[in-house]
Order: structure tokens, then sequence, then C-alpha cells
């Protein structure tokens, strides 16, 4: 089914009311009853990660970073098994996992007295137990579990999506009689940069000529399409010329977003 | 003089060699000279012709001063035709002050500058001069009727139709106000006025040239605007006088009696009718042609001199001769009374080009000689001549001729292809990893075609703009990215992506710029309907065509999307990268001049499609080469470029020192070599494009002069008229573009034309045709916008009166075998393709082609694919047995293969010898017969093979290596070696059979563990998280339903359609932190059963429903877990951290678990006491207490 422009804004417009916590997605259930329960949390979870985005720098200046590993300090110190950095986070307004990201790589760099590499770090967050202090390790822990929008689990979970989702294109594919080469034969060949499928003969869709398909877990809001226009899409395009079909697939929602270079329609 | 003129076209000019060095260009400046006075009407008379006299005497004086000043540096075609009389210097000097002009873009403004100044010194000049010498007939006009409006005079002479100066006009009340259209005006406007032909008699054209002077100078000063609706308003106010005056003429009978519509009718019953004295009107009238006999006589001579092609640009003559024959020049001395003028003249003695009946007359006659090439022209041009009524007037049967010329005519030609930006497509042979020193080059080379693509699109979008300039918004951005390229050394992968890219964007005619042409917007316009298409095309003339005459010898320029290429290439200031480019383009360019040119035979009935396809092919070699060659020069003279021309020590000098180095491309040897194998036609345009970009110096350089020698003979040896093997538009297109280039470019003084003897020119093969002669030259097309602009207006208003169109196949051509010495086999086989059809040859090479190229594919997907698999289990071996030198490994297993390597060649042979015969079957014609179809299989094999077999030999082992390197990199790259075996098979395991693929989705069940981890550990730290709300009352975990997860768990592990290897990990990790959390009674479970709370310490520890759960996770992880389930992960200081704050209870639990684990085999008794062991170092005692309980 598609989702209209005007729904996913009604959508949207209604989370800007409220802060993209638990409840609110909640509430957003409440509200919106005939949605499903997958394409509320991928505009939740969409809607959020603008909200971050916007505050992420103020995040990230030095006195912010130092002040919130003091607070981590003298949290622990008064209790070590709270919630330290999960509240913190939620008191701040940010995503839990990036402010344990920032509590990390502040501890590291004094442990280490250097920076630590990108590597580690997210090595750490993965598997927190290689975290040398404990009480550190539990609380970046609970940080990663409490996540609904980043995190490795997060991530792997997005991830997880993304390939059900290129499989079940797959399936339609196969099942229209589509000749088309998947992103790894793709990779095999030494494509720098891949959409998920190549059609080896073009189709028409809507009177467009499509020679790639790229299907992406999330909403194709304007945002997110200018994003996607500016990361991926003009890669795919300056190496296989002509125009693609998007395919915005959520579970039983699917969206598709017709591409003519330079416009775009949701 | 006329005595002179006289004997030489009697005794006929070929045999007059040794006058004929001097005659020639004192005939040129003759002819100028003489038609200075006449000619008002193109703006563009000739920058550089060293006998022209472009500018109208007016400025001779100070011309002839900067000409003394330079005359002795600069060297011009002119000065080997040249070592003539007296006023030769003057004109050599004043060509050479002009030839700025048409210098490249770059020096625009230099040459602006210049031309400014020299213009003020004309300005003087001609105020003293006319002043003196002028008066008479300056006074005379004064006294016409004409307000003296500067701006509206200079208007009159660029809208010729406006100012009605033919007289022709008479329909007046359809004129509509012409408004100047042409944003290019600005610029345009210096370079017209300076090039024009200002010497009027009239003060109209005095304060032409003043006023546009004007014009320019306020536009530098930014009040373009102002001065634009000053002219404007004034050119209405003009404009209605003349419509006055027209509509009181036309009351007169005899302008009521006029017909424009019918063109034979003799128009000089109208001309009688005009008033004399009026400076607007000059009608030509045969009958008024005086001293006919010596211009009939000059007509004939300079006729020869075209035909023999002693003038340095024949289409620069046609022009001339257009413009007299379209000039609307006034005369007001009907009989060349004696005048002081007159005696000024030197040799002639008498001015027998004072009338425009003269000019006209004389035009004609030249006309009617060259009658061969304009017939070859244009269609549009054609129709512009079968039009022109003065022909009509003036030779009836010449005009009978151009009509029926035209009516056969099919040559149309349109110059307007759309320019977009087209990317490039990734072409992994080129582009892929193996390409790359390092995955650090190969990644950042993917940003950087991303960067350049972003650029083209900025450019693209927004170049037009005002005030948007290259180098200061993509200056820095371009520059970055070179500094990138520099780090990684990837200066190759960009030249070459820049120089396919130039291809794709630019090979079109114009480069994507705006251009005159047959249809602008096809779509638009034909929605108008044919009857308003051809009024609204008329009207876009009236409007543009005036204004954008250039002359046919415009500068070299970069139109269209060639700017963005050049200003990128100005903007990087790279070196290396324009070395990298250099080596690109030299590469292409060799590449695409051995094209193989394949001649046809004219009586098959297919012929003509493949002649089509010929020549359809041909136009893109030769466009691509044209447009590579021109980058090439513009790199190659980039460095050696100097604004102003260097003194002749600083020449001397550079000349020393530039001889020792080599030039880049041996463009000298190339052209000898097409001379040679008569293929000129595809190499003298490319290489004529690479030398208009030679700098100062580079002309004086000896190979230069060779080369610039070698094409003076070339343009000499063709002569249109004889020879009649090779294709006429063949050879005017050679004409064509080497005419441009004696005119746009300096010509070393060393060349003397006196040395022929070495070839007969003969290509035979008809590959141009008028739409490539067009669009290699534009310029030609000036010769129809003087034409037009001319008739734009005048009255012609039928639409032209002829609409037939009758097809006519194209001119024969004989096929000429050609013997040159080669190996004997190689003969024959060429022989064979002689007496077979075209399409034979070509079928039987593009197999061996393709053949060829699947052959070696085919080898690296079989043999080495093969070789490589057993390379990859070799090394496996081997890297478990020693921690061995990577290298020196590879090298010893890559030395195993080489000799199985060999195999390739034979392996190759079998290939091209099962699959050649069977393609070329395929392709060829059922009927050609057994024989044939044996030989051309044959050939086809031997050629296939001998390009799979040579490629395979050279490069089958470097091959080999270079993919067992990429398969072992990528071997080590996988974490723990994993043995391709066992765990490869896990990966790849099925669902079970009669899967429905319905489980719950891999994501779904990651996302429930999460909750419940998350929930879990609200409850482990003992405290409600605030932001996150108070959890439900209901938020305890139901047992049920987590056995029910578990059990979907399983589910969803074992379809493995929507599984991949990231997912499986999670939830290996997810379900093991699970089970720490369930065997530290960390998952707030609820029953759903409350009187089981009640029961009996044991009874619970039996009952505890827990176990259920651990066995499930056992079993899944034992059965169902394609990957290694990492239990140890139980063991982290964090998991352990967990039992050390519960009641001794669960420590039933895990040890439940501990031994589950090792009766499901998922870890060893002794793995787990190292684990235990490495856990003694921590603080809890309770931990090593009950690692004794566990011992024992």
């Amino acid at each position: 089914m598609k989702l209209t422009k005007a729904q996913y804004d009604e959508i949207a417009q209604f989370l800007g009311h409220v802060q993209p916590t638990r409840q609110s997605l909640r509430k957003l259930k409440e509200k919106f009853p005939s949605q499903s329960q997958s394409t509320l949390l991928s505009i939740f979870s969409q809607e959020y990660q603008k909200q971050i985005k916007r505050t992420h720098a103020k995040h990230h200046t030095a006195e912010a970073i130092e002040t919130y590993y003091q607070r981590y300090l003298n949290g622990v110190m008064k209790n070590a098994a709270a919630p330290i950095l999960l509240e913190l986070a939620n008191e701040v307004d940010f995503a839990p996992s990036l402010m344990a990201r920032i509590v990390l790589e502040r501890f590291l760099q004094e442990k280490e007295q250097a920076i630590p590499s990108k590597t580690l770090i997210n090595s750490m967050l993965r598997d927190p137990s290689q975290i040398p202090n404990g009480v550190l390790a539990n609380q970046v822990y609970q940080c990663t579990v409490n996540d609904c929008c980043y995190g490795p689990l997060v991530d792997c979970i997005k991830h997880a999506i993304g390939h059900e989702h290129e499989v079940l294109l797959r399936e339609m594919l196969l099942e229209k009689n589509l000749s088309f080469i998947a992103e790894d034969q793709l990779r095999a060949k030494g494509y720098d940069k891949t959409p998920d499928f190549i059609l080896e003969v073009p189709v028409a869709v809507e009177g467009h000529i499509i020679h790639w398909i790229e299907s992406k877990a999330s909403f194709g809001d304007e945002s997110s399409h200018q994003a996607y226009l500016q990361d991926q899409f003009w890669s795919y395009w300056n190496r296989v010329p002509g125009e693609s079909l998007m395919l915005l697939l959520a579970k039983e929602t699917l969206l598709y977003v017709r591409k003519t270079v330079g416009k775009c329609h949701i | 003089a006329s005595v002179y003129v006289s004997e030489v076209s009697d005794l006929g000019l070929v045999s007059l060699s040794l006058l004929q060095k001097d005659f020639v260009p004192f005939l040129l400046n003759f002819l100028r000279e003489q038609t200075s006075q006449i000619l008002t009407n193109g703006p563009s008379t000739p920058a550089k012709t060293p006998s022209s006299k472009a500018h109208g005497s007016q400025r001779t004086a100070s011309e002839r001063r900067a000409g003394h000043r330079r005359s002795s540096q600069k060297a011009s075609l002119g000065s080997f035709l040249t070592a003539t009389p007296e006023a030769l210097p003057a004109r050599r000097g004043r060509r050479k002050g002009s030839s700025s002009v048409s210098a490249s873009g770059r020096q625009v403004a230099r040459d602006l500058g210049r031309s400014l100044a020299e213009e003020e010194d004309g300005k003087h000049d001609s105020v003293s001069w006319s002043g003196g010498r002028r008066k008479r007939s300056e006074v005379s006009l004064v006294s016409a009727r004409s307000p003296p409006s500067q701006l509206n005079l200079n208007n009159l002479e660029e809208f010729p139709p406006m100012g009605a100066a033919s007289g022709w006009t008479n329909k007046p009340s359809r004129r509509i106000n012409p408004t100047p259209v042409s944003a290019e005006r600005p610029l345009s406007k210096p370079k017209m006025c300076f090039t024009s032909t200002p010497v009027s008699q009239s003060p109209a054209a005095r304060f032409s040239s003043a006023s546009s002077l004007e014009a320019f100078t306020t536009v530098q000063e930014g009040n373009l605007p102002s001065a634009i609706s000053n002219s404007l308003q004034e050119e209405r106010e003009m404009l209605k006088k003349e419509r006055c005056k027209l509509l009181h003429q036309a009351s007169s009978p005899a302008g009521i009696s006029l017909d424009p519509g019918t063109p034979t009718k003799p128009s000089y019953t109208r001309s009688a009718s005009l008033p004399a004295e009026s400076h607007l009107v000059t009608c030509a009238n045969p009958t008024k042609v005086s001293c006919k006999k010596q211009l009939e006589c000059l007509a004939q001579l300079y006729s020869s001199c075209i035909a023999e092609n002693l003038v340095p640009n024949i289409f620069l003559e046609l022009f001339f001769v257009l413009q007299l024959l379209t000039s609307k020049g006034t005369s007001t001395a009907e009989d060349g009374d004696s005048d002081l003028e007159v005696n000024e003249r030197n040799a002639s003695g008498r001015q027998h080009f004072r009338s425009v009946h003269n000019c006209v007359y004389f035009a004609v006659q030249v006309l009617d000689y060259q009658y061969e090439i304009i017939s070859h022209l244009e269609k549009g041009m054609l129709k512009l001549l079968a039009e022109n009524e003065r022909i009509a007037s003036f030779s009836p049967a010449l005009h009978e001729r151009l009509r029926q010329a035209y009516e056969s005519s099919t040559a149309k030609v349109s110059l307007l292809l759309p320019c977009s930006v087209q990317s490039v497509s990734f072409q992994p042979e080129t582009d892929n990893r193996s390409n790359f020193p390092s995955d650090r080059a190969f990644h950042i080379f993917k940003k950087q075609r991303d960067i350049f693509y972003e650029l083209l699109r900025e450019w693209e979008d927004n170049h037009e703009k005002t005030g948007w300039d290259f180098e200061r918004v993509l200056g820095n951005k371009i520059r970055a990215m070179m500094a990138h390229l520099s780090a990684t050394c990837n200066h190759s992968h960009f030249a070459r992506l820049f120089q396919k890219q130039l291809i794709q964007m630019c090979k079109g005619p114009i480069g994507g710029g705006a251009s005159w042409g047959d249809t602008p917007d096809q779509d638009v316009l034909n929605m108008l309907g044919s009857d308003n298409l051809s009024r609204l095309k008329r009207l876009q003339e009236r409007f543009v065509v005036p204004q954008s005459i250039r002359g046919p010898c415009p500068p070299p320029s970069f139109p269209g999307c060639q700017q963005f290429f050049r200003d990128f290439i100005l903007s990087a200031g790279s070196y290396q990268f324009n070395q990298h480019l250099v080596d690109s383009l030299c590469l292409k360019i060799l590449e695409l001049n051995s094209l193989t040119l394949v001649e046809h035979e004219h009586s098959d009935g297919e012929a003509d499609m493949d002649e089509q396809d010929e020549k359809k092919r041909f136009t893109v070699v030769l466009l691509s080469l044209r447009l590579l060659a021109k980058f090439l020069g513009f790199l190659v003279f980039l460095p050696y470029r100097t604004v102003e021309q260097p003194t002749r020590d600083l020449q001397d000098s550079a000349v020393a020192l530039r001889n020792q180095t080599l030039p880049v491309l041996d463009v000298l040897k190339l052209l000898r070599q097409s001379i040679w194998d008569r293929r000129s036609i595809l190499t003298v345009p490319w290489i004529v494009e690479y030398l208009s970009l030679v700098d100062h110096i580079a002309p004086f350089l000896d190979y230069y002069k060779k080369v610039f020698c070698l094409l003076l003979q070339v343009y000499r040896l063709m002569v249109l008229s004889e020879d009649k093997e090779m294709n006429f538009l063949n050879k005017l297109l050679i004409l064509a573009v080497l005419g441009w280039l004696f005119q746009v470019e300096l010509f070393p003084s060393c060349c003397v034309l006196s040395a022929f003897h070495f070839f007969s020119y003969q290509d035979s093969v008809p590959l141009v045709d008028q739409q490539l002669l067009y669009t290699c030259c534009p310029y030609l097309g000036e010769l129809r916008k003087l034409l037009a602009s001319f008739v734009a207006g005048s009255g012609v208003k039928n639409g032209g009166f002829i609409r037939k169109i009758t097809p006519t196949a194209a001119e024969s051509l004989a096929p000429k075998a050609s013997v040159t010495q080669r190996k004997l086999q190689v003969e024959l086989a060429q022989a064979f393709f002689h007496n077979q059809p075209p399409s034979l040859r070509r079928t039987v090479e593009f197999v061996a082609e393709r053949v060829g190229s699947n052959c070696v594919k085919h080898i690296k997907a079989t043999l080495v694919a093969e070789l490589v698999q057993r390379a990859e289990v070799m090394l496996q071996d081997k890297v478990k047995e020693e921690d061995a030198n990577h290298d020196k490994l590879l090298e010893e297993v890559c030395a195993h293969l080489y000799e199985e390597g060999a195999q390739a060649l034979i392996k190759g042979r079998e290939f091209c010898k099962k699959k050649g015969p069977e393609a070329v079957r395929v392709l060829l014609p059922e009927e050609t017969s057994a024989a044939v179809l044996s030989s051309a299989e044959d050939i086809a094999v031997e050629l296939a093979t001998e390009k799979a077999c040579g490629w395979l030999s050279a490069n089958i082992a470097a091959l080999i290596k270079r993919e067992v390197r990429a398969t072992f990199n990528r071997m080590l790259k996988v974490p723990g070696l994993p043995v391709p075996g066992e765990d490869a098979l896990e990966l790849r395991r099925d669902c079970p059979p009669g899967c429905q693929h319905c489980a719950p989705l891999p994501s779904q069940i990651i996302n429930e563990i999460k909750v419940l981890l998350f929930s879990s550990h609200c409850l482990l730290s003992d405290v409600l998280c605030v932001a996150v709300g108070p959890r439900d009352e209901g938020e305890v975990i139901d047992y049920v339903w987590l056995e029910c997860l578990l059990g979907r768990l399983g589910q969803t592990l074992r379809c493995r359609k929507f599984m991949c290897p990231t997912s499986e990990q999670q939830l290996a990790k997810c379900t093991v932190e699970l089970a720490s959390l369930l065997v530290s009674d960390h998952v707030p479970l609820s029953l759903g059963i409350k009187s089981q709370e009640k029961s009996s310490e044991r009874l619970r520890v039996k009952n505890n429903p827990t176990y259920g759960l651990l066995k499930m996770l056992l079993s899944v992880w034992k059965e169902d877990f394609g990957t290694p389930v990492p239990v140890h992960l139980i063991f982290t200081k964090k998991n352990i951290g967990y039992l050390a704050e519960v009641k001794q209870r669960e420590w039933d639990l895990f040890l439940f678990m501990l031994h589950g684990l090792v009766e499901h085999e998922l870890m060893r008794t002794s793995e787990i006491e190292s684990c235990l062991h490495t856990l003694e170092e921590l603080p809890w005692s309770s931990v090593s207490n009950e690692m004794c309980v566990y011992n024992k």
C-alpha cells in the first residue's frame, strides 16, 4: 500500500509536538491506529534522527563533553548501578548510544592519553565487555540496549531490514521475469558504489525508463530524499547513467518514488 | 595595370609560375582596395588575408604605422605568397595588427584593448582625411535627408533590412520593431566595429564607428541598459521616418508596379524610378555597369586564382564575392569622373568598382565561374542564391542553374544537436579495484568521480547566469581535487574519465552552444504549423542573423561545453593532470586516427546502407579527433602562451631552446603517413585543430615549419577541378579547414611554395557530406548569413519559390584497388575482400574482434578461475602451516600455475576456431557461396586467434598473478581464516524442505529481544528510568510469551531466506546475553500461574520455568544457528557480575547451563575450565566458591 505524502506529513507533524520518546511512540500508535507499528516506528525514528542531527553539534562542544563526563563520574561514585548515562542522555535530549560514545571516548582519552581510534570505539560499543572499566561497560550497555534509533543493535536491525527488503525485491523481480544484476555481482565486478539492482534490460514504469532499483527501508520524506540524492543517487548515476526507481519499503507499506533527475515526487 | 591584367588572363595563370608569387597578392589587394568604398554591408571583411583590404582605407595610416612596427616579427602566410609591389608592406602590417583579434578567448581582453587603441587612431585619421580628400562626397551626403543621428546610422548598417537600403522592401507595413536580441552584444561589438568596413562616403559610417566605440566604452562602465534603451528609442524614431519615406516612394507609380515575387523580372525599371541622390537606395542595374570588359577579365583572372588554390582561403574569397553581390554601398560618382581618389589609386588608374552595379556584375561573373563549389554548399545557401534577385537580373543563366541545383540538392544541414551531461559509465576493466595501487587510491577516486560530476552539474546549471564565474565558484574545489589526485597518484584515472566525458559531451557539432541552423527547437516549431513556421524563421533570421555575422574566419574557440573543460584545465593548473591528460589524448587520437576507411562498391544494392554507416562512423571519429586534437593543442602550447608577441631576441632564444625538444605527438609523421595512405581526409582536419592553438613561437620551430609547409602543399595540390577521383566534398572540407588555419594562425615565413614535387593526391573514399563539412567548419555558415541578411525583409515574402525536393543519388565513386607492399598473405586476404562486398570485410573484422575479446573473457572465467581456485586451496594449506612470508608464498603458488597457464593459448585457439565460424555463418547472407564463406571463416578465426592469443601470451601470467593475489587478499581479510569447507557450507544452508518462508523476520526477532534485554536491565539497575517513563504495570515478561519468542527464534533461524550473517551473529550474541540474564534471574518473568509462588523451595527449583527456557536456548544454539554462537560471552566480567549478586538458588541455573553447554557440545569442559580460571582473578569470592562447587 502506498502511504500518501499527506498522511506522512500528518504523522510527522504530530511527532513535532511531542518529544520523540517511547511514550510518544505509544501515543502515536493510539493516534494512528490504522498504520502498522513498523510504519510508525520507521517514521518515528526518522523524525527522531532529524532532531538528533539538529542538536548533534551542541553536544559535541568541549564544554559539553566535559560536563557529561564529570556528571558521569559523580553519578557512578554515588551509585554505580544506577543508569547514570541513560538518564543523562534522556535529560539532555540526546540519543543514549551517542551519549555513551561521547563518554567512552572521553574516558579512553584520559586513560590512554591519546585520541582513541574509531574502530576501537565501535568495537567497544558493540561488545561492552571489552571496555576496561566494568562500571562503564555496564553503563554503555544500558545505553545501547535502550536506544531506539542509534547504536550497534539498531544498526544491526536496520541492516537486517535492508537485507530482508532486498530479498523481497529480488523475489518480486524474479516473479516479474526481470533480468537484473544484483549488488554482490556488481561488487564482484569491481563497481565501487552500487545500487541494489541494475536491470539488465531497462523497464518502463509509468512512462519512465528505469535502469536501476534501490530499496530503502525508510521513508522518502523530503529531507531524507535530498540526502539520498546527494549520497547515493548521483553516485550511482555517475556510474550507471539513467533513471532509477527507488523503492521505499516498510513491511506492508510499499511506497515508491519515481526519480527523474532533478525532480522528485513522493 | 589593366594591360598587365589582360595579358595575364590571356596567358593563363598556370604558365606564370614566376609571376604568380607576386601577382596573386597584388590581385587580391587590388580587389579589396577597389571595392573598399562599396562594401558597407558585411561587417566582417577578412581579418587576415595577406591581401585583403579588410578595414577600409580609413585606418590605413595608423595601421601602416602599426604594421611597420611589427611586420618584421610576425610570420604570415602572406609573407611567402608575397614579395610585392609598393602597397604591400603596409597591408601586411595592417593584417598583422588585426590578426590579434583572432587570438584565442583568453586574449580577448588584451585584443579589445589594442583594437580600441587602433580604433581611436583610425578615428582621428579619418577625420583629417575626410576633411581633405573626401570633402566633396561628404558634403553631398550631408544634404541627404537622413537625420544625422549616430545611433540610428549605426543600426542602419547593422540592420540592413530596417534601413531599407535596398529599396526592395515593398511591404513596409509588415515591419516590426527590431530589438537588439543578442546578449553577446557587448562582446561582439568591438570585434565587429573593428573588422567592419566602415568606409563609406556617408557620414553615417563615420559615426557608426565612433558610436560603436562609444557603446563599447559604456558597456565597460556598466551602463549597458541605458545605452541600449537609448539606441532603441532612436532606432524606433528612425524606423518611423524610414517607413514614411518608403511609403512615399511606394506611392509613386513605378514603385507600385513592382512585383518582387517574380525574381526573373528585370529590376531596372524599379531602380530607374528611384531618386538617384538617395544614399539609402542602391539598386544594382545591369545596364549601368561600366567597364564590362575589364570586369570580365578581372573576374576570370580572380576565378582562376580561386580555382588553382592560389588564394589562401577560397571561402574567404567567396565571402568577399558575396559581399560584393550584396553590397549596398552608395555610389554617387556615377561615371568615375576624375577625382583625387582616382589619382591616388596607383596602378589601376581607373576605379572599376565604384558603383554597386559594377560590383554585382563582377560578383555574378565570379560566382558563375565558381558554380561547382557553390553547388556543393548546403541547401539553405543554394536557396538564398537561387532567390537572389541580383543574380537573377544579372545572369538569368546562372540563376537557372542555381535554381536547379537547389531543387536537386539534398544537402540539408542542421547544426543543432542537443548537449546534456550524460555521465561516462563505470567500466570495470579500467575502473575497478584491481586498477588501483591501494584501497585508499580506489576509494579516493570514487569520491573524485562524484566531485567531478558535481562540478559539471554546477557548471551546467549556473554558468549562463550573470555574475557566475568559473574560477571563483569552482576554482578552489578543482584544486582541492587535484591535490587529492596527486596524493594518491590517481591522475591517469581521472585523465581518462575527463577525456571520455569530454568526448561524450562535446563531440557534437558546436559543443552544445547556440548556433545558426535549420531547426532551432523542432518541438516548439512543429507546433506552429508550416505556415507560421516559415514566418517565424524569417522573423528569427531578421533578428538574429545580421548581428551574428562574424566573417568566415573566426578565431579558434571552445564553444558550449568545451568551455567547461578548458576552464577546468586552466583552473586546475596541475602539471601532473595536464601531463596525464596529454598522454590520454595522444593515445586516443592515435587510436582514432588509425580508423580504417573502407571503400564501397557502388553498384552493390546494399552499398548505400554500408556507405551511410561508414559515413556515420567516419563522422563520429573525425569529430572526436578534432575535439581531442584541439584540447591537445591547447595543452601542449599552453605553457608557451604569451599575451604579447615576443621580441625578436626572445623569439630567437626560445626557438633555439625549443628546437631541442621533441613534439608530444608526431603530427608531421602522421600527416605524411596519412598522405601516403590516402587518408588525409581523416588526419588533416584534426591536425588543423591542433595547430590552430599554437603559441607565437611554435611556428618558427624547425619541426612545425615542416608541418606548415606540408599543409600548404596539401592545400595547393587539392585543386578542386582536377583529379576527379578524389571526392569533391572531401577536398572541399580539407580546403575549408586549411584555409581557416591559414587565416587564423601565424605562418612561418620560410614556407615557400616552389617546391612541390612528391605526391599526387587521391583520397577516393567519399566520406564527407555537407553536414560534416558545415559541422567541421561552422564558419562556412557565414556565407549564408551574409546572403540572408541581405535577403531578409527584402521582399521575397513568398517563402521561396521552390518547394519540390527531388532526391538524387550521390555522385558515383570509382573504387581503386590499392597495392601496397605487404606480406603475401595479407595481400591475399586484402584481395579476397576487395572482390567481395565491403560488408563482408567488416563482418569478418567485427567477428574477429568480438570473438577474440570473448575468448579472453572466456579464458578468464574458466581456466583462470579454475587455477585461482586451486591456488586458493594451496594457499590455505600453506598459510596454516607456517606464518610464512605471504609474497613469497604467492610467488611460489603462481609459479606452479604459470605452466598450466600456457594451456590458455591452446584453449583460446580452440575457442576461436569454434566460435568464429559460427558467428560468421550467422552474420553473412545465406546465399554466400561455400568457398567465400569458408575463406571468410578462416580469416575471421585467424584474426581472432591472433588477437586473443597475442593478448593471452603477453598477459596470462600477469592475469593469473593478479587474480590469485586478489583472492589471497580477500582470504587474509576474513577474520580467523575460515576454512572454506564446513563454515561456508553451514552458511549456505538451505531452508528445510517445504519451508513456506513465513517465519518471523530476523529484524523483528532482534528487535523483540532488544526490548526484552532493556526491560531486564531496568530491573537489574533497580531503578525506573525516569525519562523512558514509568514501566507499565504489565511490563513483566510473560513466560509463555518468552517461550513463544524462543520458538519463533528457532523458526526464523531455520528459514534461511531472509537471514544474513550480521543478523544471525547479532541473534547469537543477543541470545547469549539473554541466557546470562536468565541464569542470574534478571528476567522478570510472570508465570501466569500464581499458585506456584507458595510451593517449597526445592519444588520451585525443579519447576522453575527458566530451566525450560534455557533448554530451548541450548537446543536453538545447537540445532538452528548456522554461525558459531559466542557462548563464551557468558563468562565475561559483566555477565558474571550479574551472577555475583544473586542468591544461591540461581547458581543452580548457572550450573545447569554449564552442563547443558557441554552436553550440547557447544563448549568443551576444558574450555569452560579455562574461562572460569580467568574469572578467579575477579574480586568476587562467591564466584570462586561456586567454582569449587562446580569442580566437585
